[in-house]
């Protein structure tokens, strides 16, 4: 029990943080995907569906959104990672004076792993109102979009905590913003099907969580879901998540117990 | 094994960063209710010590135990009955006072009403009730130091730690610190501090141990160390900066031991008074010549040739 008490206070630290900003964080995520929906899916998906009727038989707003949602947890995560975790580890310093508690290093990248977690629900939901609101998803099933796309989130959350925990300054993060997050932002799934891609990129695409995220989220939300693809495209970012998960615990403990 | 009653045991303790060896194999114990100091200069390994002390920093070699407890197996139980002073503050800046001291306590699974209640407590212990409520980043360099030392008090512990407590303080907040270690001293908590701050050490501890170079150079209580590595008195004389160098060997047979420093020639002798005609019968004229006491900067200079503060 005493584990679990450790990583509880991690998450409420966060939690007392957040309580300085929510009205603005909440706001955010409520208002980002309405301009998202409203200018590509209606403003372009108009385009869209005159010129092609749709993507995969379907409009480009149904397409398009449940995509969106996953990418938007993959942003979350990836941000949520990189600075304030940073600032943790040195800007603060907050890291050393919670290790000098009983709280320990397992406890902190568990109750950071759940915080992100929460943070990514809270976009993931905001965003499903807003498609729904659209009417998009109106099935039960549409409803697992959102632990679909945290688990999208997930698999970026612990490579990049990894990562964090290489850095002694935060020139690092634009490089994974630009060479990475962009990207597959880009090129994933979210704004058009991967077999569009050459060749290559496709293998890439697939080699990568968002895309086998984008693809279980949107199945969800389209009704299309099948039992054995939903497995592989859950279980590529659940191993990202597991690897990250492994390599953080090394190297933080290298980081902050020396 | 020690005394029951020591909290801590080190036995050839060792701390290796790669091919850097900060801690070398040094022995040392602290008995309950005593105030210890590791008195040496920045890089002597005393942090390098204190974090293996703290639990949070594994030990490389050797042999330690805290309340009897090995910190590689029992790292939260030990935790959980410290408190630790870190050398730079680990305040939240964007919490209050008071919210700084309440989140701490939920570290150590207070409740918190419970924690409320000692941070209250706390802040009144420390003299910052009237701040409660103020942003971190509002409080001075000596406040952020007493309320860090709130926060290392917030789980009640046996032992405290504190790595160079008063660094970059003012005089005035330095003595603020030194009453309130004082007092909670007189209540039975164990203090372990590190220092290069002489005056610092001779206030607060009941015993030190010098560092050096990664090892222990001494032992003892500060009169103690006094008494044995240096004289009563030590007359301090300052020449004309040119005139130094020439005086190589002229004073050597007045005094037990002679120091020439950049600055200014150290006489070690029992009596400062008989010294200073001494020099003057042989027709030296230094600018300025003061007799004072010996005091553990003395000892240091013995010990390892140099300055504790350069």
């Amino acid at each position: 029990m005493a584990l679990m008490a450790g990583t509880r206070h991690v998450i409420e630290y966060n939690a007392l943080i957040y309580r300085r900003i929510w009205r603005g964080s909440i706001a955010v995520s409520f208002f980002t995907p309405l301009f998202f929906l409203a200018a590509m899916g209606i403003g372009l998906g108009g385009l869209v569906n005159r010129a092609s009727g749709g993507v995969n038989g379907v409009p480009y707003l149904d397409f398009l959104a449940p995509g969106l949602i996953a990418a938007a947890c993959m942003q979350t995560a990836a941000i949520e990672a990189m600075y304030p975790i940073l600032a943790k580890i040195m800007w603060d310093k907050t890291y050393d004076a919670v290790l000098a508690t009983p709280v320990t290093i397992p406890d902190v990248i568990r109750g950071e792993i759940v915080w992100i977690t929460i943070r990514m629900f809270i976009v993931a939901t905001m965003f499903w109102i807003v498609m729904y609101a659209f009417g998009i998803g109106h099935s039960a099933e549409a409803l697992l979009a959102i632990p679909a796309s945290i688990i999208t989130g997930l698999a970026f959350a612990t490579p990049i905590m990894a990562f964090t925990a290489t850095r002694r300054n935060d020139s690092g993060f634009a490089a994974i913003n630009r060479f990475v997050i962009i990207p597959l932002y880009l090129l994933g799934g979210t704004f058009f099907p991967i077999a569009k891609l050459p060749l290559a990129l496709q293998v890439l695409a697939w080699a990568t969580p968002l895309s086998h995220g984008v693809a279980l989220t949107r199945s969800l939300v389209l009704g299309n879901v099948t039992a054995p693809e939903a497995a592989l495209h859950a279980l590529v970012p659940l191993a990202y998540f597991a690897g990250g998960l492994l390599i953080v615990r090394a190297l933080l403990i290298k980081r902050l117990a020396k | 094994m020690g005394d029951s009653n020591s909290l801590i045991l080190a036995r050839q303790l060792t701390k290796k960063f790669g091919d850097l060896t900060a801690v070398d194999g040094i022995d040392f114990e602290v008995a309950k209710g005593e105030a210890f100091g590791f008195l040496g200069p920045n890089g002597a390994g005393k942090t390098s010590t204190m974090r293996m002390i703290g639990g949070v920093s594994p030990v490389t070699s050797g042999l330690l135990t805290i309340f009897g407890l090995d910190p590689a197996i029992s790292g939260p139980k030990i935790r959980a009955r410290l408190g630790v002073v870190p050398q730079a503050d680990t305040l939240d800046l964007e919490l209050t006072v008071r919210e700084n001291l309440i989140i701490y306590s939920r570290y150590f699974d207070l409740s918190w009403r419970e924690g409320a209640r000692r941070a209250d407590e706390l802040l009144e212990f420390v003299q910052l009730n009237e701040r409660a409520k103020d942003k971190v980043d509002e409080l001075s360099g000596g406040m952020k130091r007493r309320l860090t030392i709130a926060r290392a008090l917030i789980n009640s512990p046996e032992l405290l730690l504190l790595d160079e407590p008063t660094t970059g303080l003012d005089p005035q907040a330095r003595h603020l610190v030194w009453d309130r270690l004082y007092r909670l001293k007189q209540r039975g908590v164990t203090l372990v501090l590190t220092t290069h701050y002489m005056d610092e050490a001779e206030q607060l501890c009941d015993r030190l141990v010098v560092m050096d170079k990664a090892r222990i150079a001494a032992e003892g209580s500060p009169r103690e160390l006094i008494d044995r590595y240096s004289t009563r008195e030590v007359l301090e004389l300052r020449f004309p900066i040119d005139e130094q160098p020439a005086l190589d060997g002229k004073l050597s047979d007045i005094a037990e031991r002679v120091e020439v420093l950049p600055d200014r020639v150290l006489l070690y002798t029992g009596d400062g008074d008989e010294a200073i005609a001494a020099v003057h019968r042989r027709g030296l004229r230094p600018e300025t010549a003061l007799v004072r006491r010996s005091t553990l900067e003395d000892v240091f200079l013995r010990l390892t040739g140099r300055s504790l503060v350069d």
